[in-house]
């Protein structure tokens, strides 16, 4: 086949005549992120995570068959950025809750949140309510982590030539709907394949959905529970001006507090150069001083929630959302896709534990009252700045409290940045 | 049999039946050897077909912008009451079955409905009390349906008329005997005719790349799917002339040599069939469909209808064409142009009714006849369909190069502030811009032009805007299903009076995204109108956000946030 010569961004690479865009440019060394593209197969052109521009124009870059002289935009800031909104986007179309879900760390979908460096979505999440549908014979659906990137519905076919997947409905209803009476006829290797394919935790085979061992996950780097030697603080701020430092957890689980602490040995030396006023780990309750910055962990679902970070926000120079919680919700936000009345009624009153008539939804005006759902602190106020991870590890936080504080550069390595 | 004849299968059980029901798919994809849920892809992909059993009449009620400013709301509670039935609920009530559905073309005579597809026009409460009561005392519905009325409205001098001037069948297809397809081709790239859908791509070089292809199989498709709110001109073509519109479709063929022809026609113009098909027939008996048209050796072609179930999407060709095929209207990928791969794999043309129509009275006419008609690059007259605050809606056969200007006059609006050009997949335009000319130059506009007073919300006509294509997005691709998800949560929020000028800016970025990476003509446009609307109407959105905060605190509804809890502490302690 014949050679062409093509530019990315400026550089003049070449392939054969006719070849994907996404593998030229893997051959040439630029990387195209792509979710529902296959190799050596017709492009689907769903996910569109892969939008570059050809001569000028936005395309998918998967649909492209690189010719003599194409001109690809690929990393420039503009495409970069649109490319990273994408992924935003599916992030909040659905509910991506890593911590419980039984693809992380096998995750395409959540790898390339790490390689596109996503800390937090510009766009609200939307928290929807869609099926989880257990009833085919091999495949669990969970229909709310599916991005419709249709690889299920082109690659997965039975013996006989039936498709086991399509997509059903229209516009924001679109969900890929499942053929039981195809689906009883995959074989266990066809069903693992069909789960392994999915770029998402949405096809689940039952029985197999943990069978690999965290940490031995595809997109795993580090060990499971390998510990990372917290980088010795040495600051040359001493002219005695501390800086001051207040710390909180709202809709939280104190995780990213207990990760806060794991520098161990190394907050003795933290201390020389910072003060903590607010926080947990003094037991200060009411600021006393005005704070250099306020990091948060968790985000708000209740009313005392947001007049703590109302106050937080009035008493310090530069505010940190820590951790997911605070980022987006997180793990509380969970409850989100259920109405309110729902869940208090469950905890409360219809639970094992409760007695007919005996409890009641605890209600006072001295207790704060819970939100109809579980905001994100930016939604409340302004963040300057998110540190994502569940819990984000202890380097990394005070890497970037020295960088905000002391203007010290900083670098995180991989495993330091996932979380999984 | 071949899956082409899903969606005629599934009209079949939808019309005996009143639904399709599982058993009935489960036959049609055996017969069809294709799986269940690919049969329910297809049956949830288009509106008009329904899983539930419905009563005998089945109301659909437009839910246009047009419909809701001209008394949508009273309209619809008159029919929720009378009926006892609710909008969108599967109520099982025998006799009927309400729902929403997106414009149905009749702009000009808002609300509308149609009630088993015949057209019910001008709504009011008390008109809707008398229908239901007709319909309940078994009057035949056909006797109390509405002939919508062809509102056209104006039409230039003699000598400049294109559209509706005077018309004998045949007149334009006779020219093919002293024609080849090169002079027919030349004739119409003289007059530089371009596709009159709304994307405007030149006709000739279209017809010219299919029939440049060797395949031995080609389509012409008629593409009247109209669906593009606030637009009604193909259908008065349809309705006044269905003859020209085949004869277009006919010279196209013998250009490209097809033998081949689908109309295909949108279901919320199913009562436009009858008249069709008659004309279809007439033509068969003249010797102008079928074998050896107009003696002429090996020029055969033949047209059938296609009628489609209800998508919006439909109107983007290669849509189209996977509709004609049985399949989710999804647009393919930009790999392929359909003169190459159409219609199974096999060059297709599609155009545009308009189009069709126009190429017809070019060849009959003859290209000079154009000549001074227009402007420098657009030449002939275009059909518009006005609507909204004017005091005569209907069709506007122009030049082009009228000023929107001579064009609000014409039809008599009333304080005109915002004018939508096109429809929501279109662009809008304040009162300092209503000097530009509607032309290809200028202002270009696929066919409707709706016009809203000083006293109309801009919020609500871009909240419609968006539903509408929240909804009709084909769901295929992210920044399009998403992205207007999360643009109707910017909508949310500026009703609630929370948005500050960085909320304007978000809308114009997001909507640059979906504009930059959506896969069809739908999501690149979608967003359009929101983010320009900002900026043309600065003054009016200047009263509808909040200033920035000094706090730094966001805007947020405290108490919007803590109602649910109040009214569940108040109901559990009653």
């Amino acid at each position: 086949m014949k050679t062409v010569t093509f530019k990315i961004d400026g550089r003049v690479c070449t392939t054969k005549k006719g070849k994907n865009l996404i593998e030229a440019a893997k051959q040439n060394g630029v990387f195209i992120p792509t979710l529902c593209h296959f190799k050596n197969r017709n492009p689907l052109g769903t996910c569109r995570i892969c939008s570059i521009k050809l001569n000028g124009r936005s395309i998918a870059g998967c649909t492209i068959q690189v010719d003599e002289g194409m001109d690809f935009e690929v990393n420039s800031t503009e495409m970069l950025d649109a490319r990273k909104a994408i992924l935003e986007m599916m992030f909040v179309e659905g509910n991506h809750f890593c911590p419980s879900c039984e693809k992380s760390g096998d995750c395409a979908m959540q790898n390339l949140g790490y390689e596109m460096g996503i800390r937090y979505t510009r766009f609200p999440h939307l928290f929807v309510d869609r099926l989880v549908d257990a009833r085919p014979e091999r495949i669990v659906v969970n229909q709310n982590r599916c991005i419709r990137c249709k690889r299920c519905v082109e690659e997965v076919k039975t013996k006989d030539g039936y498709t086991v997947f399509n997509a059903t409905n229209r516009g924001n209803e679109t969900v890929i709907g499942i053929d039981y009476k195809q689906e009883a006829k995959l074989s266990e290797v066809e069903a693992e394949r069909a789960m392994e394919i999915c770029p998402t935790g949405s096809i689940l085979v039952k029985g197999k959905s943990v069978a690999k061992p965290f940490g031995q996950r595809k997109y795993d780097y580090g060990q499971l529970g390998e510990t990372i030697p917290f980088n010795k603080t040495k600051i040359n701020h001493t002219n005695g001006n501390k800086k001051i430092v207040a710390t909180t957890s709202l809709a939280g689980c104190f995780g990213c507090h207990m990760s806060l602490l794991d520098v161990d040995l190394g907050l003795l030396d933290l201390l020389e150069v910072i003060e903590f006023n607010k926080s947990p780990i003094t037991d200060i309750k009411k600021f006393s001083k005005h704070c250099d910055i306020g990091l948060i962990e968790g985000g708000c679902c209740n009313t005392d929630n947001i007049e703590v970070l109302r106050a937080f926000r009035k008493n310090c120079d530069i505010l940190v959302s820590v951790g997911e919680c605070a980022i987006w919700g997180g793990l509380p936000a969970n409850r989100n896709t259920i109405p309110l009345e729902e869940c208090l009624k469950e905890a409360y009153l219809n639970s094992m534990t409760s007695e007919d008539n005996e409890t009641c939804i605890p209600n006072h005006e001295d207790i704060p009252k819970i939100l109809n759902k579980v905001y994100p602190n930016h939604e409340i106020v302004k963040i300057d700045y998110h540190i994502p991870g569940c819990p984000p590890n202890a380097n990394h936080i005070w890497s970037v409290v020295k960088n905000i504080l002391f203007d010290e550069e900083f670098s995180i390595a991989y495993p330091e940045f996932k979380y999984d | 049999m071949e899956r082409t004849h899903l969606l005629n299968l599934l009209w079949n059980q939808q019309n005996a039946q009143g639904f399709i029901s599982q058993s009935a798919i489960t036959e049609i994809a055996k017969l069809l050897k294709i799986s269940t849920i690919e049969v329910e892809g297809v049956i949830t992909f288009y509106h008009f077909f329904h899983q539930k059993p419905t009563g005998k009449y089945i109301i659909y009620l437009n839910n246009s912008i047009i419909s809701e400013f001209k008394g949508f709301r009273e309209v619809k509670t008159t029919f929720e009451k009378e009926t006892g039935c609710v909008f969108g609920k599967y109520d099982n009530n025998p006799l009927f079955s309400l729902f929403e559905t997106s414009c149905i073309g009749l702009s000009d005579q808002e609300p509308a409905a149609l009630i088993n597809f015949y057209p019910f026009t001008d709504l009011t409460p008390e008109k809707v009390i008398s229908i239901i009561k007709d319909l309940k005392n078994n009057i035949p519905i056909k006797t109390i349906a509405d002939n919508p009325k062809s509102k056209i409205q104006y039409i230039p001098e003699d000598d400049k008329t294109v559209f509706f001037k005077d018309y004998t069948p045949g007149n334009s297809i006779n020219k093919l005997k002293e024609n080849n397809a090169d002079s027919i081709l030349k004739t119409i790239a003289d007059v530089n005719l371009k596709g009159r859908g709304g994307a405007f791509f030149p006709t000739a070089l279209k017809w010219q790349a299919c029939k440049k292809n060797s395949a031995k199989t080609k389509y012409i498709i008629c593409n009247a799917d109209e669906g593009e709110p606030g637009t009604f001109k193909d259908k008065i073509l349809l309705m006044e002339f269905p003859d020209l519109v085949i004869e277009g479709m006919i010279i196209a063929a013998f250009v490209v040599g097809a033998k081949e022809g689908i109309i295909y026609l949108r279901a919320e113009y199913k009562y436009l069939l009858p008249k069709l098909k008659e004309t279809i027939h007439n033509f068969y008996n003249n010797n102008y469909l079928g074998d050896k048209i107009l003696g002429i050796n090996n020029f055969t072609f033949n047209l059938k209808i296609q009628l489609g179930a209800g998508a919006y999407v439909c109107g983007e060709e290669t849509a189209l064409i996977e509709s004609l095929e049985g399949k989710r209207g999804e647009p393919r990928i930009r790999k392929y142009f359909p003169t190459d791969v159409g219609y199974l794999g096999k060059p297709t043309i599609v155009n545009n009714v308009e189009t069709f129509a126009n190429a017809a009275r070019i060849i009959e006419l003859g290209a000079d006849y154009f000549k001074n008609i227009g402007t420098e690059k657009s030449k002939g007259t275009k059909l518009i369909s006005v609507s909204g605050d004017v005091a005569k809606p209907g069709i506007y056969e122009i030049e082009w190069g009228m000023t929107v200007k001579e064009l609000l006059q014409l039809c008599q609006a009333t304080a005109p502030n915002y004018v939508q050009i096109t429809g929501p997949s279109g662009e809008c335009i304040n009162e300092t811009e209503f000097n530009r000319k509607i032309c290809n130059e200028d202002l270009t506009c696929g066919g409707a032009i709706m016009v809203f007073n000083k006293f109309r919300g801009i919020i609500k006509i871009l909240e419609n805007f968006t539903k509408f294509f929240r909804s009709e997005s084909c769901g295929v691709c992210t920044p399009c299903r998403a992205g207007n998800q999360i643009l109707f949560e910017k909508i949310k929020k500026l009703k609630k009076g929370l948005c500050t000028s960085t909320d304007l800016q978000e809308i114009k970025d997001w909507g640059n995204i979906m504009k930059l990476t959506s896969r069809c003509g739908l999501g690149k446009t979608a967003s359009n109108t929101f983010s320009t609307a900002t900026e043309k109407f600065s003054d009016y959105f200047k009263f509808k956000i909040l200033s920035e905060n000094e706090n730094q605190n966001v805007e947020f509804d405290m108490e919007s946030a803590i109602q649910d809890f109040d009214s569940i502490i108040k109901d559990n302690h009653h």
